[in-house]
């Protein structure tokens, strides 16, 4: 069982074949026994897991399968963004260190709602600025196919998690990449929904116009359930959409049929310095969706080129001030004996954030600074707005994109952390979905030298549908899905 | 050669709402430091504004009444600085596109006359904290029921070219915000506070440097520390030095002006636009209906008590100062319709006068505006005189008794029958044959004797314009 969708599980409760504590008690066995290799979760609490799923077991007697929630006793891990009652929320940065939330993000009561099962806070970048868990103040993550290598990130401990089964699916967040960048690395699916699809209101903010939660789960079906669960309007996010078009999402994968989709495949994003197994793992995929009676029509993104550019310019500028609020007055760490203010402010926040933080808040503030202001974020909006402009005439042709979700895979641990120019190119295919606000889908598509391969697709603003019956059809028809990293798949003892 | 003064003005007025700009916070003042906070306005980690909707009803409000261009579309932008007071180390505020541009404001002044003072903007802003060292060794307390409250930041044009025409359109405009009831506008409680840029030039030059005089919250102080200022500067010109762009805090105690910070060390904001919140759209609509729901503002006021009222234009003033005064003249005047100008002389000078002296507002007045009515009713009909209204008002004020109720518990009827006059007119010629003679002698200087023998025998009630009108008849007959 530990590596069964969360619809399987869901099926399993349901049938009265097991019960939420016994699937909780299994992950917990899990997790004691590879958490210290892998470093996935950063806190739990075993006692409050098990509270969890015996209230949940509780209310399944009480309420019957009928009365069942969405997510009744489904344990579902949480990224140490978001911000939890239970327990610390730190966004893995000393400067958060010990911080206790007097509330829960609006997607943790939306998952306490439904019924699921908080499995502990997952390991991440600091702040959620990396591509590999590698900048996380409490050390780095592993990828389970290699433990040599990285998970991906900025949300690597769910991505390494949920690879592992040491959970059957985790909440992640997405500002360039960051739920399907460490999906494609390790061999699960991961969703970004449309910008202003879920709320953000609790998430700790790193660049709010981009930042967005979603699912990171083994099958297809399962980031659709997750979604639903998550997804809606928040009167207290005003970025999100009161009247955004709703969606079936669980019919949306049961109408898996490629027949007559059209399929467009950006030819800047088949270019030199992709990996050449990578390419051929995508190339072979699309010729199955081919196959299966889709039409490939290859297209243009003109400006992909300068995504990544405009991307770390807006991103840091808006972290540059959504960070301001950790000055050690209120919260957070403060240094020792401060002679004055601007000392404690420079020393706190010295001690307090680690070293690609600090890069990017500089190169935030001096984006913004007078004088650099236009030749710097002005310009980076208007690279944003020609990446909105390509992608909505694409679409015109187009039900649908299909990329590469990383140029290469899992990199080792060490190889990029003194090269941030190459770290930031590992989300050369990710980021453009989030300046243009779209869903984008993460899902493997083969491997290579024993290393996952992710496919992405990305859909029209709000289609999400069109994102998961495209990425089902594909799942049904082909078996990545289901390769699971072979050091992690010994025989289990329990029930299952 | 002389110099032109140059003043322009930003007004910080907070926008009276029962919550904060960007949470549900009560905006009450006077309350325990840190008790009207929540995780947003405390700048906690993944909090997110909401706009509050009657803060931009009551902004657009202002923007209307001072003639200004509505946008449709605005947009809030974030100032970026860092003090222990702004808990999210940026303010919120409208930096490129403010919700209302382009208005202006009628001033009169004494010197100059009339003149037209241009809004260049009002733009939509949220308050910080309060940063508190005094008294306190060597550290800082910092309250924070204040962060986040909402504000109107009005900014005018450089029109403005002595420290009178800066008061008179200071307090032209506190009067509009008072009237609209878009502020309690209260400067004490810093509900209105106003920062002067002051720079002089040779007229028909180029503006001046200008320096900036912040955060002042009296009339009499911003007069001062324009007047200061203007000197100052005169001063260092003339001894041929440079004025030099900074910010200066006044000091109303020493009654002089210091250097807060140069251009130099000013911080750089670094504006740009706040991704949390969506641009704010407002439809025509919306601001149509506000619009029909604005109030008569002090001068349109002002032009219809004189018209329709016949006041003269210092009642018309005095009783178009705030909405209660003249929505208090109009009940009176509806009362006692015959009379509109008694209404207002009896009003502005006997009423507010004793007001005045009892310490009192208007919204306190122990009397009804219909209860003075009466008043003024029994003075019409002659049933009493003036001099004799002024003591019933008297007692009304101090004990809230009703007009007719006082007259007839202590008699103070007037006594206008004729014929009752004239028995006592004809009682006191008979007790004084020798005064009677000497009148009908010539000696008419005596009437004034006759006059008041009689009110002293009806004890002051008879009715006066009768008594004269029949002792000058009684006493030529003979
Ligand atoms: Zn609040």
């Amino acid at each position: 069982m530990p590596f069964s969708s969360l619809s399987e599980i869901k099926t399993r409760l349901d049938c009265g074949e097991t019960t939420a504590v016994e699937v909780a008690q299994l992950y917990l066995d899990r997790i004691a026994a590879h958490n210290e290799q892998l470093n996935a979760f950063v806190h739990l609490d075993a006692d409050h897991v098990l509270g969890q799923a015996q209230a949940s077991d509780a209310y399944r007697a009480a309420h019957g399968v009928h009365g069942a929630r969405a997510l009744e006793g489904l344990p579902i891990a949480i990224k140490d963004i978001f911000c939890t009652q239970d327990g610390p929320t730190q966004c893995c940065s000393n400067i958060l260190k010990d911080f206790h939330a007097p509330y829960d993000a609006h997607v943790i009561t939306k998952l306490k709602e439904a019924g699921a099962v908080l499995v502990g806070k997952t390991n991440m970048d600091e702040f959620a600025m990396g591509s590999s868990t590698e900048t996380s103040a409490f050390g780095v993550c592993r990828n389970p196919w290699n433990t040599d290598r990285i998970p991906g990130g900025s949300s690597g401990g769910s991505a390494s998690a949920v690879a592992a089964a040491l959970t059957p699916a985790a909440l992640g967040t997405d500002t360039g990449g960051s739920i399907r960048q460490p999906a494609s690395l390790t061999g699960i699916t991961g969703m970004k929904p449309t910008y202003g699809r879920v709320s953000r209101r609790g998430i700790i903010a790193f660049a709010s116009s981009l930042d967005q939660a979603g699912p990171m789960t083994r099958t297809v079906k399962d980031a659709a359930m997750l979604t639903a669960a998550i997804e809606g309007h928040d009167p207290l996010d005003s970025t999100t959409v009161a009247d955004a078009p709703q969606l079936d999402w669980l019919k949306a994968c049961e109408q898996r049929n490629m027949q007559g989709m059209k399929i467009g495949v950006p030819k800047e994003y088949f270019v030199e310095g992709m990996d050449a197994e990578v390419r051929a793992s995508v190339e072979e995929a699309l010729k199955q969706c081919e196959a299966l009676g889709a039409e490939l029509v290859d297209i243009s993104l003109p400006n992909t080129d300068l995504a990544v550019a405009a991307y770390y310019v807006i991103a840091p500028s808006e972290a540059s001030a959504n960070l301001s609020r950790y000055d050690s007055v209120r919260f957070g760490h403060r240094c020792e004996n401060p002679e004055d203010l601007l000392d404690m402010y420079t020393r706190s926040r010295d001690e307090g954030f680690g070293s690609e933080v600090k890069r990017r808040i500089l190169t935030g503030a001096f984006a913004l600074s007078s004088g650099y202001y236009d030749a710097y974020y002005l310009k980076a909006q208007q690279v944003r707005t020609l990446i909105q402009q390509d992608f909505t005439q694409a679409f015109e042709k187009v039900d649908v994109i299909a990329t590469p979700t990383s140029p290469v895979t899992a990199f080792k641990i060490g190889e990029k952390t003194d090269d941030p120019l190459t770290m930031y190119l590992s989300d050369i295919y990710t980021i453009a979905v989030n300046l243009a606000g779209l869903p984008g889908l993460s899902q493997p598509c083969g491997l290579a030298q024993g290393l996952p391969v992710g496919l992405q697709w990305i859909a029209p603003a709000w289609r999400e549908d069109v994102l998961l019956g495209t990425a089902s059809a594909y799942e049904a028809a082909t078996d990545w899905h289901k390769q699971v990293p072979a050091a992690f798949n010994e025989i289990s003892g329990g029930k299952a | 050669m002389s110099w032109e003064v140059v003043i322009g003005l930003e007004v910080h007025c907070q926008i009276n709402t029962k919550t904060k700009a960007f949470c549900g916070c009560s905006t009450a003042f006077g309350a325990e430091p840190n008790t009207q906070t929540c995780p947003v306005c405390l700048g906690m980690p993944g909090q997110l504004p909401v706009l509050n909707a009657v803060a931009v009803d009551k902004t657009i409000l202002t923007g209307l009444a001072i003639y200004a261009d509505i946008n449709l579309e605005s947009k809030f932008d974030r100032k970026n600085y860092f003090y222990p007071d702004l808990p999210k180390g940026y303010q919120i505020t409208q930096f490129t596109v403010p919700l209302v541009e382009h208005g202006h404001i009628d001033i009169v002044t004494k010197s100059r006359g009339a003149k037209r003072i241009g809004v260049t903007r009002i733009h939509m802003e949220e308050d910080a904290g309060k940063s508190m060292h005094e008294g306190l060794d060597a550290v800082s307390h910092i309250d924070l029921n204040r962060s986040g409250i909402p504000l109107m930041e009005i900014v005018s044009e450089p029109d403005m070219r002595s420290s009178d025409e800066a008061i008179a359109y200071l307090k032209n405009l506190h009067q509009v915000i008072r009237f609209l009831g878009v502020s309690g506008a209260d400067m004490e409680k810093g509900q209105f506070r106003c920062d002067a840029n002051v720079s002089v030039r040779r007229p028909g030059e180029p503006f001046g440097t200008r320096t900036e005089m912040k955060n002042m919250n009296s009339f009499r102080f911003i007069k001062q520390a324009i007047d200061y200022e203007v000197v100052r500067q005169i001063e260092v010109i003339e001894d041929g030095g440079a004025v030099i762009q900074e910010s200066r805090l006044w000091d109303s105690v020493k009654n002089e002006s210091r250097s807060m910070r140069t251009k130099e060390e000013a911080n750089d904001y670094r504006y740009f636009p706040e991704p949390d919140l969506p641009p704010l759209r407002v439809s025509q609509l919306e601001v149509d209906n506000i619009k029909a729901g604005m109030p008569e503002l002090p001068h349109q006021l002002h032009a219809r008590f004189e018209a329709e009222f016949g006041l003269s234009a210092y009642d018309a003033d005095v009783l178009t100062q705030t909405r209660e005064l003249s929505g208090w003249y109009e009940a009176l005047v509806a009362a006692h319709p015959a009379d509109p100008k008694r209404c207002a002389n009896w009003m502005a000078n006997e009423l507010l006068g004793r007001l005045k002296e009892m310490n009192k507002d208007l919204a306190h007045c122990p009397i009804s505006a219909q209860a003075f009515a009466q008043l003024l009713d029994r003075m019409a009909d002659s049933t009493i005189s003036g001099k004799t209204a002024k003591d019933v008002l008297d007692a009304m004020m101090e004990t809230g008794v009703s007009a007719d109720d006082f007259i007839e518990a202590k008699g103070l009827k007037q006594v206008s029958d004729s014929g009752e006059i004239d028995a006592m007119i004809q009682a006191i010629m008979d007790a004084n044959p020798n005064q009677l003679a000497a009148y009908r002698g010539g000696k008419e200087k005596l009437f004034g004797f006759f006059v008041g023998q009689v009110m002293k025998a009806s004890k002051g009630q008879a009715n006066p314009a009768m008594v004269n009108q029949r002792l000058k008849e009684l006493l030529k007959a003979s």
